[in-house]
């Protein structure tokens, strides 16, 4: 964990966040390779949604730094990681609430437009065509997710579970190689999680996962490599089948002795 | 078809439409007319910054005080220049002004921006009085501008000439605000506008789109107020004030936020319930003071009423009859809107 050679997707390095006088994370290191599927996982307050924040650039870390693809990030902005390829989806799901299906996912597609500055101001130029592009790629990722007939609602009029896929449909239709998806089960069904699964496992063919989630079943069946968060600092990492083993995380879920497979499901379904 | 290509055939459509009206009208409402082209046009720009990007602006008559003074100023101090490159001249002043303001706004939300904003509807024409010499004072600058080319003498009158110059220049104003407003530009507004963190995580620039639109707001302002000067040949400060600012806001919600249309019915909302509450101050003898007043008042009741009875406005009121008509016409029950 302490090279960033090239063939490393994204890495932290060392990275802390302090607020005020809580340490939310404490030299956290992670790194995610090509293709690879990441589970993060660690119970309430362990720093998981802070280390997704400081991954996708909404929050600067005290210390520590990201890098992408064995570089510092394109730009200290948000927009700049989403321009070089990083897509996230949120526990809130945040849709674009006035504008219809196929608008929230033609946001998604846009950094792939190729128009520049005067074609957007003007509509003229590549305007047109880029259009045409941005609503194929919306509705060729509505399609892949089985949502394409919900194209022109207004998301608010749409069942939990659809709005879930529109979500995810919007985060990959800008064609990212990291997808950060945060809670992606909750508030799902078993059979919808079962879905959710094969889906990820699809995903991760075209580009890499990093989740968080508190379903353990999920993780350890769809996961590469697992990391355990507690008290924002990294108490192990490995494949499932190590994490599962480690002692450490036993103990970090107290009040359970039986591991985490079965200790945190009653988080399923956390209020958003 | 390309929007920019469906936009001005609209245009065309609409100054058609324009013309038509003004063949079979008088020389005063042809003035008439004129004032609702260059307020629907101050309404459509704020109608961009508002309903497309969702930030608040009190500041918009500051904008039409820029263009209309440029439009003073140029006509006096480079009469050879046509009217053209005036209007043109005006869309550059009120671009650099909105960029500087815009720029030391963007990373102010809600309130905060509407206060500064404040501070330049309330400011500005201060300026007219602390520059005496050069803007006029309180009693303004006067300008002549050209009426109708000699050709058309008998054909047109001064009056429907310039309703035809504003109009034409207002249509190619809209145009280029749909074009924006429906293409990439207006959906990365919109995206920020209800969610700017989802926005930005989609790789939307959230602060320099909002400069954008705070920019094409101004200058669709300023040439808005080039326009009135133009028509009125007068531009003074009281014109100006935080009085016109709060009304056009108060008349976009009026008419309904977020589609042009909406500034139509807000621009005409401007123009005539004013001249119909002056009329009626006129015909039950108020005296000058009611005069000048009732048109605040009942501007303040219709606002109040049209809430009351339609919140999305007088275009929100049509858009739900027209799917209640259209609901009762097809009769079947797909309910997908479009």
């Amino acid at each position: 964990m302490t090279t960033t050679a090239p063939e490393h997707l994204l890495t932290a390095d060392g990275v802390t966040v302090r607020f005020g006088g809580l340490t939310a994370l404490d030299d956290v290191g992670l790194r995610v390779d090509p293709g690879s599927v990441v589970g993060l996982i660690g119970p309430n307050g362990a720093g998981k949604t802070t280390l997704f924040n400081v991954l996708s650039g909404v929050l600067r870390p005290t210390r520590g730094a990201v890098s992408w693809k064995g570089a510092p990030p394109p730009g200290r902005r948000t927009h700049h990681l989403a321009g070089a390829g990083i897509a996230r989806t949120f526990q809130g799901l945040n849709l674009f609430p006035m504008m219809p299906v196929l608008g929230n996912v033609m946001v998604g597609a846009d950094r792939l437009a190729r128009g520049g500055a005067f074609s957007l101001v003007s509509g003229l130029g590549r305007h047109h065509r880029d259009e045409r592009e941005l609503r194929e790629r919306a509705m060729a990722a509505l399609e892949r997710f089985g949502v394409a007939e919900h194209a022109h609602r207004l998301p608010g009029t749409l069942p939990y579970g659809v709005q879930k896929q529109v979500a995810l449909a919007r985060a990959c239709a800008g064609e990212p190689e990291l997808l950060l998806l945060d809670e992606p089960a909750s508030g799902l069904s078993g059979h919808e999680t079962a879905e959710l699964a094969d889906r990820i496992r699809g995903l991760s063919q075209d580009m890499a996962v990093v989740l968080v989630e508190h379903h353990m079943d999920l993780v350890m069946d769809v996961c590469d490599r697992v990391v355990v968060l507690d008290f924002g600092r990294v108490i192990s990492s490995g494949t499932p089948d190590e994490v599962q083993a480690d002692p450490a995380v036993t103990r970090a879920y107290l009040g359970t002795s039986t591991g985490p497979a079965t200790g945190p499901d009653d988080r399923n379904g956390d209020p958003r | 078809m390309p929007l920019p290509v469906r936009h001005l055939l609209l245009a065309a459509l609409g100054l058609a439409a324009v013309a038509g009206l003004l063949s079979v009208t008088g020389d005063l409402t042809a003035l008439r007319i004129a004032a609702v082209g260059y307020t629907m046009l101050a309404v459509a720009g704020l109608q961009l910054l508002v309903g497309g990007s969702g930030q608040v602006s009190l500041g918009h008559g500051a904008f039409m005080m820029i263009g209309a003074y440029s439009m003073a100023l140029l006509v006096l101090h480079q009469p050879t220049l046509p009217l053209a490159a005036n209007l043109g001249v005006i869309v550059v002043v009120s671009v650099a002004a909105g960029v500087a303001v815009g720029a030391a706004t963007a990373r102010l939300h809600g309130p905060y921006l509407a206060g500064a904003t404040l501070i330049l509807a309330v400011g500005l024409p201060g300026l007219a009085h602390r520059f005496h010499a050069f803007l006029g004072g309180s009693n303004g600058l006067n300008i002549r501008t050209a009426g109708a080319p000699p050709f058309l003498d008998g054909l047109v009158t001064t009056s429907e000439w310039r309703a035809l110059v504003v109009w034409t220049t207002v249509v190619l104003g809209l145009a280029v605000l749909a074009t924006i407003s429906a293409g990439r530009l207006g959906r990365r507004m919109r995206a920020i506008r209800d969610d700017e963190t989802a926005a930005a995580m989609a790789g939307v620039p959230v602060g320099a789109t909002k400069v954008v639109a705070f920019v094409i707001a101004s200058a669709a302002g300023g040439l808005a107020g080039g326009l009135q000067a133009y028509v009125l040949g007068t531009v003074t400060p009281s014109s100006f004030t935080l009085v016109l600012s709060l009304t056009l806001l108060a008349a976009l919600v009026l008419g309904g936020i977020g589609s042009l249309w909406g500034a139509l019915w807000a621009s005409m909302a401007i123009v005539y319930l004013d001249v119909w509450a002056t009329d009626l101050a006129r015909a039950a003898n108020l005296g000058r003071n009611a005069e000048n007043n009732l048109p605040v008042v009942f501007f303040g009741v219709v606002l109040i009423l049209v809430l009351r009875f339609w919140p999305l406005g007088v275009h929100g009121a049509l858009r739900s009859l027209g799917a209640r008509l259209r609901a009762v016409r097809s009769d079947t029950s797909s309910r997908t809107p479009q």
